[in-house]
């Protein structure tokens, strides 16, 4: 069940087309800079298989231009430790 | 499975927290206005932004809420102001929330003692009694005073009946005791109220001079930034000129203490040195600078009835400079007792073309019998040098309450003002009359009372009746015993709207127990012109209700339902829109409701979406079209106001019989009166009393120690408090300082009521007194 957080930067211009993409995007929460052409992206997935889907489903974003990632946690991993 | 799920969102918090952070950083000034949303969802503490309401700063700050309380407070690292930090004063402020003596229920006086009864029943005594007044004694002897702790619509409201509905303009608020001569100082100088600069200003500046503000405690979060940038930045100096040597003193680079009253003969002679030196930027002074001269020997107010009105006369370069020359460093140093070479020090700092420099001022220079002279004076000197509207260039007026600006100076409660302009304009009554929904003729085109002036006319019988609302006047009035005793006599009948009680609800007819806060929605307006939105948090306790709610039921009781006929879910969103309309256009635009609800505060003029930075300069604000480097656009002859304007002496002065300077104003624990700041423990604990602060050697001859009692006495009262000698504030010799938040030592039945003549801002830094042993 991992939970990531990225910074999503849209392609010129594509801010609010990235926010709409993401919005429909299940497993997604995003919050936009109000200022800035900058997305705050929280991914909160219940499997790996449904992550995987996830990330490609990113991967395919016309409007998105680059995810950084901010922050990982996994329940399983965490289980494993 | 409650567990699971609380931790899960946790971590969805850490997640999204950590991504704001990680976007902070690489985006300096990057703002989420969403935040708060997620952070609701997070099952352990939900974080909501709000303004601080403990000063003018506008600190923006996150608060915790768990289940119905607020638990904990942090800075909102969203808003630009503080960047994440408060003062002690807001990491405490929630604390205030929840006095165990809060007002839950409303007060009626029965036959001499205050009987609960329920709200509605309270409001219907309150619109009776206003109509039966006014229906008795005409329509100017109701009266409403209220108070930069007034959210915006709660001034907007206020006006609104008042002005608006019942034909009076009495209406005041206390920044009348805190910003009016800032008000009158703007006006006069650059036809617009309020600072051109903003908070930048303290990121880029070189020099700063503070003039008679002891930042350290009044406006400690600014200060740090100050001392950030000092720290950070090479060749940036902190001159502290002050009455009184204070932890601003201290920590600045240089001091110098001058005489009360001199900062005008020393502001004159820097002028003097700026211009004998030719560091004049002749290029800003021939393109947007014009010279003019007022009246002199303007009096003081201290008589009932007095009335002043300036005349402006144009003025040569010249003729200004005839007018410097009493001013010599070498004849103010015998004035002020400031050296001529460190007058000529502060001269050479402006001067330097190399230099940027901000002058910081708040009370010291408001409080002041000339108060709208020195903010003249001021200005005169960063317009001779061309330092002004540029990153770092700024005269820089600070606010003392969180919405002096935003709600009193702004929205216009005050007798002269409307929303837009002034009562004394038929084109601002037209606007006012067509917004509000009321015929025009119902707007006074006269002004009626300042706030000294109401309370006198209280005390008179000609104002029966007044309703007071966020402020604590029988503890801020001057000459204090005068108008407390004016409010007890037979006939007035006075509403008291507040939080807990105080010496003012104890003269109360009715005490209506009022929301505090962020136990309802609203906005501020702070310092550099930011519009700070806050939502109702928290529920109120028991009936109380916000101020703005008060006063629209008690309009809708006078048959006012017409122009009062929002709806309690969304009466904040729509008095708003209804308010944001008087100032549409590029000078004054304010931003939505959609926009400030989801931001950490918002600049005005916001056009386009952008906020203007710096006033009057063409590359930031979008309402300079006169295609030069400036547009002093406030004035007619676009141009900024130099003015001569002469020192003159206070109104009292020490004397054989009365031989002391008494100088009052706050301390970094407590906000104004104590009445919020002395119900928080660690804010109490740590300065529980008043006290008077001595120079050691006048209390060495005094024979006191630490702790012992002095009387103090002046022509109109006297007071016994304990001393305090060598403290966090040493005042010079021949002068006493007296903090005046303790309700338990009210200093202000010794003060004086003398005011500035032109913004009728009473000067609370200087009268006359002597000292006993007690």
């Amino acid at each position: 069940m991992p939970i990531f957080s990225y910074l999503a930067i849209p392609r010129n211009g594509a801010k609010e087309a990235l926010c709409a993409d993401l919005a429909k995007i299940s497993y997604c929460e995003i919050i936009p800079a109000d200022n800035q052409d900058v997305i705050v992206l929280v991914t909160d997935t219940p499997d790996q298989n449904t992550e995987k889907n996830l990330q490609q489903t990113l991967k395919d974003l016309h409007s998105l231009q680059s995810l950084s990632l901010a922050f990982g946690y996994d329940d399983n991993e965490n289980k494993g430790n | 499975m409650t567990m699971k799920l609380n931790r899960r969102r946790f971590m969805k918090y850490a997640a999204a927290s950590s991504a704001v952070a990680t976007a902070g950083s690489l985006f300096p000034g990057i703002s989420f206005g969403d935040w708060q949303k997620i952070n609701n969802n997070s099952g352990v503490v939900s974080w909501q932004k709000a303004p601080c309401r403990f000063c003018g700063t506008g600190c923006g700050v996150l608060v915790g809420v768990s289940g119905d309380r607020a638990i904990a407070v942090k800075g909102d690292p969203n808003c630009s102001v503080n960047k994440g930090l408060c003062c002690m004063k807001g990491y405490h402020s929630v604390q205030a929330l929840y006095g165990k003596d809060r007002l839950t229920k409303a007060l009626v006086r029965k036959n001499g003692s205050m009987v609960e009864v329920p709200i509605a029943e309270a409001l219907d005594l309150v619109a009776e009694k206003l109509q039966e007044t006014r229906d008795k004694h005409g329509k100017d002897s109701v009266a409403m005073y209220g108070s930069g702790q007034w959210t915006i619509p709660d001034g907007y409201v206020a006006s609104k009946l008042f002005k608006g509905c019942l034909g009076t303009n009495n209406v005041e608020a206390n920044a009348r005791l805190c910003m009016a001569s800032a008000v009158t100082g703007f006006m006069t100088s650059f036809g617009l109220d309020e600072p051109m600069g903003c908070y930048e200003d303290i990121d880029h500046a070189n020099v700063f001079v503070t003039w008679g503000n002891n930042m350290a405690e009044m406006h400690p979060v600014l200060f740090s930034r100050m001392l950030a940038n000092r720290k950070r930045r090479a060749n940036v100096n902190i001159v502290d000129f002050a009455t009184r040597l204070t932890r601003t003193s201290q920590a600045a680079d240089k001091s110098i203490i001058f005489k009360p009253q001199t900062d005008l003969a020393v502001a004159n002679a820097i002028c003097y040195e700026i211009i004998k030196n030719d560091w004049v930027n002749w290029e800003f002074v021939n393109n947007h600078v014009s010279f003019h001269k007022g009246k002199t020997n303007i009096g003081y107010g201290t008589e009932d009835h007095f009335t002043f009105k300036d005349k402006a006369e144009s003025i040569s370069l010249e003729e200004f400079k005839l007018f410097l020359e009493d001013y010599t460093p070498e004849k103010v140093e015998k004035i002020s007792g400031v050296s001529a070479r460190d007058i000529k020090y502060l001269a050479s700092l402006y001067g330097d073309p190399t230099l940027k420099i901000t002058s910081f001022w708040c009370m010291g220079m408001n409080q002041h019998t000339r108060g709208t002279w020195i903010n003249n004076l001021v200005y005169n000197i960063h317009l001779l040098v061309g330092k002004i509207s540029t990153p770092g260039n700024s005269p820089f007026s600070l606010t003392g309450q969180p919405s002096a600006c935003g709600t009193v100076r702004e929205v216009g409660t005050l007798t002269h003002k409307l929303p837009h302009g002034v009562v004394m304009n038929e084109k601002h009554r037209q606007m006012a009359a067509e917004i509000w929904d009321v015929p025009v003729s119902n707007i006074d085109p006269k002004p009626s009372y300042h706030t000294v002036e109401m309370f006198r006319a209280l005390d008179r019988g000609d104002i029966k009746f007044m309703w007071i609302q966020v402020t604590n006047p029988m503890v801020t009035m001057p000459n204090l015993i005068r108008y407390r005793e004016g409010t007890l006599k037979d006939d007035r009948f006075v509403v008291v709207s507040d939080v807990y009680p105080t010496p003012t609800t104890d003269v109360a007819d009715v005490i209506l127990p009022a929301a505090m806060w962020i136990e309802q929605e609203g906005m501020f307006g702070n310092s550099e012109r930011r519009t700070q939105h806050f939502g109702q948090i928290l529920n109120p306790p028991g009936e109380a209700m916000s101020d703005t709610w008060q006063i629209i039921e008690v309009a809708r009781r006078l048959g006012f339902e017409k122009q009062f006929s929002w709806d309690q879910t969304d009466y904040i969103e729509k008095i708003w829109e209804e308010y944001r309309r008087f100032h549409a256009g590029p000078k004054h635009e304010m931003a939505s409701y959609k926009v400030l609800n989801e931001r950490s505060g918002v600049q005005w003029p916001f056009v386009n979406g952008k906020e203007t930075r710096w006033r009057f300069n063409p590359n930031y604000d979008p309402a300079c079209t006169n295609g030069k480097d400036f547009d002093f656009y406030g004035k007619k002859d676009n141009r900024a106001w130099i003015w001569a304007r002469p020192y003159e002496p206070a109104a009292e002065s020490p004397d054989s019989e009365y031989n002391f300077w008494l100088n009052t104003g706050r301390v970094i624990e407590h906000w104004h009166t104590g009445s919020m700041t002395r119900r928080v423990p660690v804010l109490h604990n740590a300065v529980p009393s008043a006290y008077v602060e001595l120079h050691p050697e006048d209390a060495a001859e005094l024979g006191v120690v630490n702790g012992e009692k002095v009387k103090i006495i002046s022509r109109r009262g006297e007071i016994t408090m304990p001393a305090q000698i060598n403290g966090r504030g040493v005042p010079t010799r021949g002068m006493v300082f007296v903090p005046f938040f303790d309700e338990s030592y009210l200093i202000n039945e010794v003060t004086l009521d003398a005011f500035c003549p032109i913004s009728k801002q009473p000067d609370y830094k200087k009268c006359a007194v002597r000292l006993e042993k007690a």
